[in-house]
Formats: structure tokens, sequence, C-alpha cells
């Protein structure tokens, strides 16, 4: 069965600077893998090219096929077809990420009617509410309809967070790409967050790019990981072996760094 | 930083490397055009400025490029000197305009709260007024038209633009922890105002001072139009178009010359200050 | 109203700097000693300052800015005469100008890789370089004495009941103002488009699969609004006050050539009228944008007395 994601050698470069050079993995649906680096590694940009947002001055060179369509050189109508139904992504910022002058309700109503009318209903109004109060229900946040009737400013970042997965998950995609999602959150909504996306992912069988810097966090959520360094994959495998034996030395730093840091944890838990 | 800026940080380098814009250049050559002509009026001018050697409203010829004035005069002369003005105007109303406005800007930004809150007031609303009508009731109170007058007048007028701008940068720059630490080593006020707060707002400062220039200019002109500013052989360009209007029909040469003179050094002045805000700043977004 | 109080004072104080005693400008007019000392019963200024003041507030709220010096007629009249050409004037104008400004701003953005995108981005440069006076004339010489299609000057006297006239006489100095604001407008729609245009919002939404017409509008539009919003704030009220130049350029009989013949002439009841008529113009737009602001930006509304 052909993978539902598969990056062939992609090079991104901008002016004579390339920032990513022959990156390939594959990802099967409702696999999880794991990207990380550390910033600049190119990891975000990756993400980027996945979706074809890239931003003008980067040039794209390889293949990336999403779904079974290729998406570097691609009109953007066909790619604008993909997003949505094939991939839908979760940023980093929950406060930037969202509309500040636009209530929560009607920002997740957005992507949510255009799966509706995409797999052909034509709902009513208060059947896309509804729906969207389910949604919100579903990503644990309390009191969806005074969520849904508030401005993101007026929630917690947490609970933001949760509102933009909610709006992915609503597009039912079959491949969801989490771009460093806990990073801006402190350490207990954090471990919340994974918690809820693992299980959603697990629930939906949706492919999950899990990408970030964190290798702890990332460990818990991911079958596989590919190590950024640099724009070139240096290590990837199953993560429980890249995290217990790292081979290639950089891994080696992040695990050890990772881990010291857990030691020191624990030495004043 | 914009999300697709984050996500580019080698523009960022690549930028650093070539300061030197087109936009500068050709500020420079703008400006530095009328900077000539209006040093060479200081020794050489086609023809006297105050003799009337042509035929009146003469269109441009061999003997005079852009014809003569109403009196015969010759009009190319006419607009040399109108840049030599232009940047005396320029230059002497963001000279003053700094003085005060940077004074009360700093004396703003140390004051204490309510003195603060009053001056900002008092500030937006001198603002809210354009620089124009500032300019025109200073001119109206000193009771004469002439060059300082309109000089003292724009700077005045400017000064409140500055003053804001000099307070809200001077308490960024206060907020600093590094500052603390200088007053606690033992530096004194003025001191901390010389060596931190100074060098740290003067790259903004700066590009707001060439920007007041070109608005000065143009403000002068139109005090000029309004028969508010220094009547000739000391006439601006604001004057030469006032004069010209009356003959537009005969001699449309005489409202047009001046006005590309004006245009062309404002311009010129706008270049140069994008170009400085790049060569200050090379990780923004390049002005154009 | 804490800001009416603040112009008030420094009105008053900027036209007690004026110099000479404001009786004495009648002598050149020749007056006699009763009509000096009538003036200056006027004005007041025999009085010491501070009742001086109370008595300047007074009248300012009751809108009674006394009579001329120079033609007896009370000052509120003529003002109100005045702003039915500078009023329409200026509204024509900023209405035209945010027509000509927000499209072209949006699309000198949006295109900004495109030769049109940089070609307007160009031209805007040139705009707020060019003096409006000189805008005016050109198009005189364009419109009025080469092609005769609009008068070069004046307003009818009948005013507005000879309202076709009215609107020619008022085309090209509203086409003037359109011209440069425009320009300067421009400039700021076109920044807060880029703004829009790198927003983490519309990422977002273009990322959950909205076209990028649709996630512009639906969201862009709202969000790029809130900061050109105030800026027309500002530039309304610049026009207001700004009209000197423009109704010498056309000749026209509205509050700015008043200000201008009122400080020629010393003639300081009228000077003092219409720049109280044109702050308070100032504060309302002001005011109003603020309140369009609120209405836009839900995260002003919960701060008490946000703005500066």
């Amino acid at each position: 069965m052909t993978p539902l994601l598969s990056v062939d050698g992609l090079t991104l470069k901008t002016g004579d600077k390339t920032l990513v050079s022959d990156l390939s993995f594959s990802l099967g649906a409702g696999e999880r893998m794991g990207l990380i680096g550390e910033s600049g590694s190119g990891k975000s940009l990756t993400a980027m090219a996945v979706t074809g947002l890239l931003p003008k001055s980067i040039v794209p060179a390889g293949s990336i096929l999403l779904d079974g369509r290729q998406v570097v050189g691609t009109p953007e109508r066909t790619l604008n077809g993909l997003r949505g139904s094939s991939v839908a992504v979760v940023f980093q910022e929950p406060l930037t990420a969202l509309d500040p002058l636009m209530k929560i309700g009607r920002q997740v109503a957005g992507p949510l009617a255009r799966r509706l009318a995409r797999e052909g209903k034509s709902p009513s109004r208060r059947e896309v509410e509804r729906e969207v109060l389910q949604f919100l229900d579903h990503v644990a946040l309390p009191q969806p309809e005074r969520i849904a009737n508030s401005y993101p400013h007026e929630i917690s970042g947490g609970q933001r967070q949760r509102v933009a997965i909610a709006m992915a998950l609503a597009c039912k995609p079959k491949l969801l790409i989490a771009d460093e999602p806990t990073t801006a959150l402190d350490v207990t909504t954090q471990a919340e967050i994974l918690k809820l996306l693992d299980s959603l992912v697990r629930e939906l069988g949706m492919a999950l790019l899990f990408i970030s810097h964190d290798l702890p966090v990332v460990a818990t959520v991911v079958d596989r990981v590919t190590v950024l360094r640099n724009g070139r994959a240096v290590e990837e495998g199953p993560v429980k072996s890249v995290f217990d034996q790292p081979r290639d030395d950089y891994t080696k730093t992040l695990v050890e760094a990772a881990r010291s840091f857990d030691n020191a944890l624990e030495g004043t838990a | 930083m914009s999300a697709a800026e984050e996500l580019t940080p080698a523009t960022v380098s690549s930028e650093r490397k070539s300061r030197w814009s087109p936009t500068l250049t050709i500020g420079l050559i703008l400006v530095g055009i009328h900077v000539v002509l209006a040093l060479l009026t200081l020794f050489w001018t086609p023809y006297d400025p105050a003799s009337m050697t042509g035929g009146r409203l003469e269109p441009p010829s061999f003997a005079h490029w852009v014809g003569t004035d109403r009196l015969g005069r010759d009009f190319f002369t006419q607009i040399m000197i109108g840049s030599r003005i232009a940047l005396i105007v320029g230059a002497g109303a963001v000279a003053i305009g700094a003085a005060i406005g940077v004074t009360i800007g700093l004396l703003a930004a140390f004051a204490t709260r309510l003195l603060d809150d009053a001056l900002a007031a008092t500030l937006d609303i001198l603002i809210a007024f354009p620089t124009l009508l500032l300019a025109m009731l200073v001119v109206a109170a000193s009771d004469s038209a002439s060059l300082w007058t309109a000089i003292l007048a724009l700077g005045i007028a400017m000064s409140a633009i500055v003053a804001r701008l000099t307070r809200i940068l001077a308490k960024r720059v206060l907020q600093n922890d590094y500052i603390t630490a200088s007053r606690t080593s033992g530096t004194s006020w003025p001191g901390v105002v010389v060596r931190h707060v100074l060098p740290n707002i003067w790259p903004t400062l700066s590009v707001n001072f060439a920007l007041q220039f070109g608005i000065a200019v143009i403000a002068e002109a139109s005090l000029s139009y309004l028969g508010l500013g220094a009547p000739p052989p000391n006439a601006s360009w604001g004057r030469l178009l006032q004069e010209a209007q009356g003959t537009v029909y005969t001699a449309p040469i005489g409202a047009i010359a001046p006005g590309i003179a004006l245009v062309t050094l404002v311009i010129g002045i706008n270049l140069l200050a994008d170009g400085l805000r790049d060569i200050g700043d090379p990780t923004r977004r390049v002005s154009r | 109203m804490l800001s009416l109080f603040i112009a008030s004072l420094v009105l008053f104080v900027l036209l007690r700097l004026l110099p000479g005693d404001p009786a004495n400008a009648l002598l050149s007019v020749g007056a006699d000693p009763r009509q000096i000392e009538a003036a200056r019963e006027q004005v007041g200024s025999n009085l010491p300052l501070g009742e001086q003041f109370l008595r300047f507030l007074g009248n300012l709220a009751r809108f009674d800015f006394g009579n001329s010096f120079i033609s007896r007629a009370p000052v509120a009249d003529e003002i109100a005469a005045r702003l039915a050409v500078t009023l329409p004037l200026a509204l024509l104008g900023f209405i035209l100008a945010i027509a000509i400004a927000v499209p072209l701003g949006i699309v000198s953005a949006v295109k900004a890789d495109r030769w049109y995108g940089a070609l307007i981005s160009t031209v805007s440069q040139l705009g707020i370089a060019i003096p409006v006076f000189w805008v005016g004339i050109l198009l005189v010489m364009a419109f009025a004495i080469n092609i005769r299609i609009f008068p070069s000057g004046g307003f009818p006297s009948r005013g507005w009941h000879a309202s076709v006239e009215a609107l020619r006489a008022l085309t090209l100095p509203v086409l003037t103002i359109a011209i440069v604001m425009s320009a300067s407008l421009l400039r700021y729609v076109r920044a807060a488009t880029l703004d829009v245009l790198g927003s983490d919002y519309l990422r977002t939404a273009r990322a959950l699969g909205a076209g990028f017409t649709e996630a512009f509008v639906r969201h862009g539009i709202r969000n790029g609004a809130v900061p050109v919003i105030s800026i027309l704030g500002i530039e309304l009220a610049s026009t207001f006050l700004g009209a000197v130049v423009i109704e010498r350029v056309f000749t026209l009989p509205g509050l700015g050539s008043m200000l201008l013949l009122g400080i020629e002439q010393r003639d300081y009841p009228n000077v003092q009228g219409v720049l109280f008529v044109s702050t308070l113009l100032v504060l309302l737009v002001g005011f109003a944008a603020d309140l369009v602001q609120r209405l836009i930006d839900p995260r002003l509304r919960d701060k008490v007395g946000a703005g500066s």
C-alpha cells in the first residue's frame, strides 16, 4: 500500500542558502512520526512544504507525495483541495493562530462547514453549531457553549490550543501535522495536550507528524523519529531504539541533554 | 516577526550583507543635485536674481532655460535659489524641532506620572493640529513674514511630534535593566541620558528627522503659497508657484517647474530616509 | 471631555500669545475710542486672566464666539455658512480617497511581487512628496484652463441652492484632496495588508483548507481595518484643518479661508471661532474612530478608557 505521505529528496533553498537538503521519509496511514531538531533545523519548513504553504522566497525541489498527489510545483488550486481533506495543521502559538476578532464558534465552523460540503452535505446553521460544540467537547473543553461564544483573548492558552486542535480535527484529515503544539504552553498544560492528541489521533485513525525540538515530549506520542540537523536527516528509526541507543553524535547529545535534565529533576523531586 | 519571517532565518543574514540599496542611491542623487545647485547659488547664478533682463513671461529658451517670470527675471535662477531656501528651511526647522522636541520629550520621560500624563495629552492635541496650521499661527504671532519666521514657526510646530516620539523611545529605553545597573554603579541621570538613552534612540529619531525635513520643505512651500513666507529675491518655490498661478494660461512653465523641483527634492529626501532606515535596521523588511 | 478642556486651554493660551491688544486691530480700521472699549469689553482683555478664561469657556459652550471685529457680524453665523462648503469638501474628498486607497493598497500588498503591485507602491511614494496646492494647480491647468470642464475656482454665491454649480465648483478641489490623501492612506492600507498576509491566523485558515481569497476576506479585512481606522480618523481631521490651502487654490469660501483672513486682519473672534470649531470636529472624528474601533475589536472593549 502506498504511504500516505512520501517525502523524497526534498531540498529547500532560498537565494543561495540551502535550508533543507535531501530529506526523505515516509508515513503510512495511521502511523505516527516525530521530526526532531533545534530551531533553524528546517523542521517547520518541512511541514510548510508538505502543505504547500512555503513563502514565495523559498524554492522547493524534490518530491512530496501527499495522499497520492504531488505537492512540489503543483498549482495552488490543487493544493487547496488537499488542505483540510488530506492534511491539517496545528501550530505553535495558540494566541496568534486564531483570529482575534472572531468568536471561537465561528472560527471552528469554518473548516467544519467546508468538510461537510466536501462530504456532499449542506447542513443548516443549527446543525453546524451543534457539531462545533461536539468538537469542542471532544477536545475536553469545559462549557463548550461558553467557549464557542468567547473570543480568543478571553480564554487561556491551553484552551486556545485545544480549540486549534478542534479546528484541525473538524476537517477530518488523513494526516495531522502538529508543529510544536505544546512549546508555548506551561508544563502541566503541555502534558494534558499531549495526552489529548495521543487519544484523538488514535481514536480517529489519523496519521500524525509531530514536530518538536523536545525529544522526551515527542517520544510519548510517536512510534518513529527522524532527527534533523541543519536541514539534514542525521538519524531515524523507532523511537525507543533512537532514544536508548542513539547512533549519531548529534542525537546522542540531544538524548544526553534530555536525560540529565530528567535526572536533575528526579534528584530534586 | 510574522510567521513567514520566523521560518526564514537565512534571509536575515543575506540582507545584512547588502545594506546599500538602489533606494539610497537614487535618494542621494536627487538630494545631491539640489545641494549642488544650492551651494552654487552662493557664488554664481546664471543671472543676477533681481535683474529683469529678459522679456516678461518668456517661454524656455537658450538664453533662459526655464523662461522668465512676470517681471522679466530669469526663472532658472529663481529655482536654484529655491533649492537653497528649501534646504535651509528644512535643516533649520528640523534643528529647531529637534532641539525643542528632544528636550521636552526627555523631560517628559523622566517626569513624574502626573506631569508626564499632562504633557502627553497636550502633545497629542498639538499633534492633531496639522503642522501647517500651527506654523501659520506662529507666523501670525510674529507679525512679519520672513524666512527665519517661517523656519521658527515650522520648528515649533514639528517639535510636538519629535517630543512625543522621543518620550516614547526614551521611556522604552529607561525600562531596561541596564539602566538600573548603570545607576547603581554611580552614573548620574545626565550621564545615563548621554551614554545610554541618546545613542539608543538616535537611529529611529534620525530617520524621523529625515522625513520631517521633507515635511518641512512642503510645509514652507505651503506657507509661502499662502503669502506667509519670504518674498523675492529670497522666494521659495511655494511663493513662485503662487505668483505663477495668476499667469498659468500664458506661461504654464511657471507653474510646473518649481513644482517639479520641489517634488524631486522631497522624493529624494524620502528615499534617503528609507535607505537610512534599512541601513540602521537591516533585519526589517526592505522598504519596498 | 478632558481633551476638550485641554484644547480650550491651549487655544486660549495660543490666542493670548498673539501680540498686540486685540482692540488695537481696530485702530487700522479707523474706529473711535468707544468702539475700541466695546471690543475690549467683548474680548474681556480688561479683566484679569482667570476671569477671562472662565468667560471664554462659558461662551464656547454656547457657541457664542462673539462678533467679527471687521464685519461686526456674529462669528457663529459666518462659520455655519462656511461649514456648508468645507464639510462637504472634506467628506467627499475623504470618501473618494478611501475608495481609491483601499483597493489599490490591498492590491499593492498582495501582488507586491508583480510589477503593478510595485508600481502602485512607487506612485504612492511620489504622492506623499507632492504639496497639495500643486496638485490643485495642475488640475486647474488640465481641466479648467486647457479643457474647460470645471471652473478654476469660486463657489456660487447662492451656495447649495445652485446645487449643480456647487458640485461643479467642488469637483476639482475634492479630486485634489482625494489624490493627496489616498497617497498617504494607501501606504497604511498596504502596511496593514502586509501584516495580515504574514499573520498566523491567515496561515491557520489556509492550512485548514480555506482558499486565499476566502481566508483574506473572512479574517484579513477586519483585522487589517483596525489600524487603518485610527489613521483614517487622523487623516480626516487633518483635512478639516488643512483645507486652508485648498480653499486658497480654488478660491472657496470655506473655514480655511476664514481662518487665513482672520489671522491676516487680526480678527480674533473669527480666528477663535474657527479654531474652536475645527478642534471640536477633530475631537468628534477621533471619538467616532475610537468607537468604530471598539465595535470591531473585542479586545479593546474590556479595557476601560482604552486608547492613548
